[in-house]
């Protein structure tokens, strides 16, 4: 079921896609739920980390022996860095698997929060962008940072919702309108999604698109859980369009005051 | 312990013997690994996928080899 009323394509850069929906592939309890619970997303795009092969296990360990690339795009990240130099590093070793110049460019300033180093973002973003990856950065929900990483030229920016993996929801509303409104690059929430009302509400505040991971893997059926979120996304962003009435803080009534018996 | 049929190298941060002789394709061969799925970075350069026939393996080379994983 897509919206049935006008909706721009969702383009980013050169690609255009009919999901709003980005999913990660982590967490998952087995590559079987994985596969289904993204098939059941509609998700066209998914993102996958890059990591030393573990030499003591057997080589079916590697994401690409269950997911198909012809099938997905794949956004590999930049997960685990600290500072711009590994994630530049990161960059460069993914885009020589050569399956892809697309980058989710993460760089986490605090291990207790998660929060990214939008600083460290912003310089390695420059660099990787002179060298042709097409960045989507993610980012805090700060204004200046995003424009800053227009500026940069990501293809994408990308503040979080709430921190990675904490399933809060959209802790401010206003700042990811902000933000949207003005950014001309797609805006697409990243981290924070809890359930189907949260991408919805996400969906709500006008953004392009709205990626997750744990909210979908770590549910207690992951395949049902990326389903919802399908419905979610597409319920935000028809409620988006169909533009909402103004909330107030006072009763009106809905029926006629007028006709009343005596 | 290394004898003369073997060298010393560091593969993703841990020492190993491994057979003298290989090429970076043949290490691959040798660790059951598919060189399209494996990025190899050697001595901090990655090296490309076109080059893994004909790079020797040298004692104290220092490789990583990754490739995607799951991951948000």
């Amino acid at each position: 079921m897509t919206p049935d009323v006008t909706d721009t394509p969702f383009r980013i850069d050169d690609r255009e896609f009919s999901s709003r929906l980005i999913v990660g592939t982590g967490k998952y309890k087995d590559n079987a739920t994985m596969i289904a619970a993204i098939r059941a997303t509609g998700a066209e795009m998914v993102t996958v980390a890059v990591r030393r092969v573990d030499l003591d296990r057997t080589k079916e360990e590697g994401i690409l022996y269950h997911l198909d690339p012809d099938e997905f795009l794949l956004l590999p990240n930049t997960a685990g860095c600290y500072t711009a130099e590994d994630a530049i590093r990161y960059a460069r070793l993914a885009r020589a698997a050569g399956f892809t110049e697309w980058l989710k460019l993460e760089i986490i300033g605090d291990e207790k929060t998660l929060l990214p180093d939008t600083h460290a973002t912003i310089e390695a973003a420059k660099v990787l962008v002179e060298e042709g990856f097409k960045v989507m950065a993610y980012t805090n929900d700060d204004l200046i940072a995003a424009l800053r990483l227009e500026d940069a030229g990501c293809v994408a920016v990308m503040p979080l919702a709430s921190p990675i993996g904490s399933g809060l929801g959209v802790v401010n509303p206003f700042y990811i309108r902000e933000i949207k409104s003005r950014l001309q690059v797609p805006i697409i929430v990243d981290a924070g999604v809890g359930t189907a009302s949260d991408a919805c509400i996400t969906m709500e505040q006008g953004v392009d698109g709205v990626l997750m991971n744990t909210a979908i893997a770590v549910a207690e059926d992951p395949v049902a859980m990326g389903r919802a979120m399908r419905l979610g996304i597409q319920a935000g962003r028809l409620a988006y369009l169909a533009g909402r009435m103004p909330s107030r803080e006072i009763a009106v009534p809905s029926s006629p005051s007028q006709g009343m018996l005596d | 312990m290394t004898d003369s049929g073997t060298i010393n190298v560091s593969l993703n941060g841990k020492e190993r013997d491994i057979p003298s002789g290989l090429t970076v394709s043949k290490l691959l061969e040798h660790l059951d690994l598919n060189p399209g799925l494996v990025v190899v970075e050697l001595n901090r350069e990655i090296l490309d996928r076109g080059r893994y026939g004909e790079v020797p393996v040298r004692g104290g080379d220092n490789l990583e080899l990754v490739h995607f994983v799951g991951g948000g």
